[in-house]
């Protein structure tokens, strides 16, 4: 078994504690209309944030091998690769048709 | 005669140092990144495409659903406590995390029907417009998912208090504990992407 | 054909426990050819109704009658489903890979001995669903093996398009399912059970192969699942994932918005890295049999590994070559082609490491090696078809003819069927004790490769000269009565070189000369233990300290083979019969979609939960 540092139940509260602001700051996003203009790239961030924070900590990934970062770390990027190439391939921008979208 | 073999898991030394089932489990959660990929794709490609209503903006119940996402976020805190718990040998909190968390699982899983309820109250069925497919079967897979996760916690919970459950086998939790994590992790890209950014 | 010492070691006792339930990664292996085998009759029977039929196509058969246009197009469609899935998805990795990947590495098993059994019956019921199209109303499905909308998500649109459609669709789902699993064990398998000094570099090239092809299904199987999911609901549940407005036979289809192009996408990203699982353990099974025959290393291991592991990672990114007549525009054409293009390179790069491999080598010709070269040959031809279709305006032309036929039969028969052959003549004493016969074996092979290039080499040319694949006749103008009659000759001259080899089969049964543990003077850890392995596959594990741990080398002593029993009993697990029951809560749950009931998803999953408890929390069987 290797030696895996454990975290203590207060680091787990704190990033308890970071995930709910987060998710706080998200919801805010979306209700104040001033932020429309920058919605999707802030969402976006904050989002990956929480999701690093769950994946490093709470799955323990962050001091586990480095073999389970790439076991898990090599999928996702082929996953948002495939969802941004078929972005592209089905929102029109490869097809040089313009925006109306492929059929 | 039924001397119980060490699964070959445990018996034959590992040559990475990592527990069997733990690698088995993290590359099963990369397939998993595909399935959920390919149905994320399949939403976003028919973001806005829909020909008749309800549209998303119409329909999505934002309060509703920030509700279950910090839900399910208090549920992935329960899960690491519950592990820690059981990795320290403390029982009596294991049992109560692991309990907490497959009860706020069950809070999601409920507030899901309610709004799959209200959906097609509101005239939005899987077959109405492609909102409506891509829209069920994306959280309908999710919810499967955390279903599932909720009947292998209390299959944990009913373990523990059997006695059955403890430190020597704390790497079962752990596995529960990824497998739990995962679908908050989906859940947090699917609240983004499906109900904040319309 | 599994070795008991029955007084030293408990194992499974009786017929179904030791060959039907059994745990051991041996028989779950050998299970898997049975599979395959079933599986490549009924595949080869429909390409001889369909090579008949086009060169006769007035014909009236016995048992099948006179063959309709719709029944052509079922044929075609069974025969690709049959053959891609259950005969080359399966034999190469779950049949050779369950069978030697632990003997290989020096492990006593994979992983996880009961989910093996799980895929296994997983696959097996998959196999089930798919003949069952055969026998229901409507009969099998027309769509082609890759199965695209609007003709498969509509119930309407044709014969077999009905129920025969759903279960195909059921039964790709299972598929993916049962490959999933397999994935997960041959991963695990490979990084953590390795014996001491069997470092990644050191594994036989086998090995790496199973491994990389383990990876490729893990992701490309859950893409095809879910767009299966999405095809049965665009079926059964008025979805429109995959269908636009459509009129079919006069009436308006509840479906709209979707797009047909959406499956393609699904399909292909799962459908490219699947060829190269398709290809790779042939590639893996030849990089061992070149040098045992030429008594000669591996030339340049590292730099093959490399190439199968670059090979594995570009695969995810050319996808659209196969969708190049869709209409996706030059920028899209372009990245794909240009992707494609550089993914021959660490192919090529094989094949020159192969040829180097055999210079100058100490070369004996025993069929499996006649088999390995072949392969190379037959590989480099359909390779270069397969070049040929990387450009977009070369394969405007050739697409949806018979050159593309043509193309993936050579790299497919040419390729992973005569590597699965020669891992079946290098293999089989080790796994049945006695060897084949070596001059029947080259009849095989000689009346093999003749038939296969008789049967598809002239496909180049009917395609370049236009005729388009999926028909089940043609026009006389078009010229091609010739050489569709000699495809015919070679499909049947195949199936006698099949016939040859069963009788190879049948008699080395019989009078096979018995095969000591190593009768070619293999490097790899398979070659020190007895013919047909014990069950437990080591009385003691190695400890490996080259990559030819029994050859000798400038730097290594030939290992000591193992002794030949155990210092103490070892203790095989015993069989168990909940994994099947478990696999058939699977295919309940998938007819609740076609029943239209939602209490038979409850019932399935009952089933498989209930199996599951059952063997999670009870004790082998001893």
């Amino acid at each position: 078994m290797t030696e895996q540092s454990h975290p203590t139940a207060a680091t787990y509260l704190r990033i308890g504690a970071m995930l709910v602001i987060l998710t706080v700051l998200e919801v805010g996003v979306f209700y104040v209309p001033a932020f429309r203009a920058v919605l999707v790239p802030v969402l976006l961030v904050l989002s990956a944030a929480k999701f690093t924070l769950v994946v490093m900590f709470y799955m323990h990934l962050k001091a586990d091998s480095r073999l389970l970062t790439f076991l898990f770390g090599a999928p996702l990027l082929l996953a948002v690769g495939v969802i941004v190439a078929l972005l592209f391939l089905f929102l029109g921008t490869l097809t040089l048709r313009g925006a109306a979208g492929a059929g | 005669m039924t001397h119980a073999a060490p699964s070959p898991a445990m018996a034959h030394p590992t040559s990475m140092g990592i527990d069997n089932r733990k690698m088995a489990f993290w590359a099963f959660i990369g397939s998993e990144c595909l399935l959920f990929g390919s149905l994320i794709s399949t939403y976003l490609v028919y973001k806005g495409k829909s020909v008749v209503g309800p549209y998303p903006h119409d329909i999505l119940n934002i309060p509703l659903t920030s509700g279950s996402t910090f839900d399910l976020l208090m549920s992935s805190l329960m899960m690491v406590l519950a592990l820690a718990a059981v990795q320290r040998g403390n029982m009596k909190w294991g049992k109560i995390w692991l309990f907490s968390t497959a009860l706020l699982g069950l809070v999601f899983l409920g507030a899901q029907v309610m709004e799959f309820t209200e959906f097609v109250h509101k005239g939005l069925t899987i077959s109405t417009n492609l909102f409506g497919c891509t829209f069920f079967v994306l959280t309908g897979t999710h919810g499967a998912h955390v279903a599932v996760g909720v009947l292998w916690l209390l299959t944990l919970w009913v373990r523990a208090l059997q006695g059955k459950l403890g430190s020597a086998n704390a790497t079962t939790v752990e596995i529960t504990g990824l497998y739990w994590h995962f679908v908050d992790v989906v859940w947090i890209v699917i609240f983004t992407v499906v109900y904040l950014i319309q | 054909m599994v070795a008991q010492d029955a007084h030293a070691h408990a194992g499974p006792q009786g017929f179904i426990r030791k060959y039907v339930f059994s745990l051991d990664h041996k028989v779950i292996g050998l299970q898997y050819f049975f599979l395959a085998l079933a599986a490549v009759f009924v595949g080869m029977f429909l390409s001889l109704l369909m090579r008949i039929h086009l060169i006769w196509p007035t014909a009236v058969l016995p048992l099948v009658g006179a063959i309709k246009p719709e029944t052509y197009l079922s044929l075609l469609t069974m025969h690709g489903t049959i053959m891609v899935f259950f005969v080359l998805t399966t034999a190469p990795q779950g049949g050779f890979g369950n069978y030697f990947l632990p003997i290989q590495i020096g492990a006593a098993d994979m992983a996880f001995p009961v989910l093996n059994m799980l895929s296994f019956w997983v696959t097996f019921l998959a196999f089930l669903v798919l003949l069952g199209a055969f026998f229901v109303q409507g009969g099998a499905p027309l769509h082609g093996w890759t199965g695209y909308p609007p003709l498969s998500a509509l119930q309407s649109a044709g014969t077999g398009q009905g129920l025969g459609a759903d279960l195909w669709v059921v039964s790709i789902a299972l598929f993916c399912v049962g490959a999933l699993m397999s994935a997960l064990n041959f991963i695990t398998t490979t990084l953590d059970m390795r014996a001491k000094g069997m470092s990644m570099m050191r594994m036989p090239l086998t090995c790496w192969a199973w491994f990389i092809t383990a990876i490729l299904g893990l992701l490309a199987f859950g893409v095809l699942f879910s767009a299966g999911i999405l095809l049965l609901l665009d079926r059964n549940a008025g979805t429109s994932f995959f269908v636009p407005l459509v009129v079919v036979n006069g009436q308006v289809a509840a479906h709209k918005g979707g797009s047909p192009l959406l499956w393609q996408h699904l399909f292909w990203f799962f459908g490219h890295p699947e060829v190269y699982i398709l290809i790779l353990p042939a590639m893996g099974i030849v990089s061992e049999v070149l040098p045992t025959f030429a008594r000669k290393p591996l030339f340049g291991y590292t730099v093959i590994v490399y190439s199968g592991v670059l090979i594995g990672f570009m695969g995810w990114g050319v996808w659209s070559h196969h969708m190049f007549a869709v209409g996706l525009g030059p920028i899209a054409d372009s990245a794909f082609a240009a992707t494609t293009m550089l993914i021959a390179i660490p192919t090529g790069v094989k094949i020159f490491n192969w040829i180097a491999t055999l210079w100058g080598g100490d070369i004996r010709g025993t069929t499996a090696l006649f088999f390995a070269v072949g392969f190379i040959a037959m590989f480099i031809i359909g390779g270069l078809s397969g070049v040929s279709h990387a450009s977009p305006p070369a394969d405007l032309q050739q697409t949806d003819t018979y050159y593309v036929v043509a193309h993936f039969h050579y790299v497919l028969f040419g390729g992973s069927v005569l590597g699965l052959f020669a891992g079946i003549y290098y293999w089989w004493p080790k796994m049945t004790g006695r060897l084949l016969n070596e001059p029947l074996g080259k009849w095989h092979f000689w009346l093999q490769l003749v038939g296969m290039n008789l049967a598809f080499f002239p496909m180049h040319l009917i395609g370049l000269l236009g005729m388009p694949r999926r028909v089940y006749t043609y026009a006389p103008e078009l010229g091609v009565g010739a050489l569709n009659l000699v495809s015919t000759i070679g499909a049947f001259l195949i199936a006698v070189s099949i016939l040859v080899f069963l009788f190879n089969v049948w008699r080395s049964a019989r009078h096979g000369q018995i095969a000591p543990n190593d009768p070619w003077g293999g490097a790899t850890l398979e070659w020190s233990i007895p013919s047909p392995p014990p069950a437990y596959n080591f009385s003691v594990i190695p400890t490996v300290t080259s990559r030819m741990p029994r050859w000798q080398t400038e730097h290594h002593q030939p290992m000591q083979d193992p002794p030949a029993g155990p210092p103490a009993p070892i203790h095989v697990p015993g069989g168990s019969r909940w994994p099947l029951v478990a696999a058939c809560g699977l295919p309940v749950m998938a007819l609740s979609v076609l029943t239209h009931t939602l209490w038979v998803v409850f019932l399935g999953a009952a089933i498989l939960l209930f199996a599951i408890y059952r063997w999670a929390f009870e004790p082998l069987e001893g």
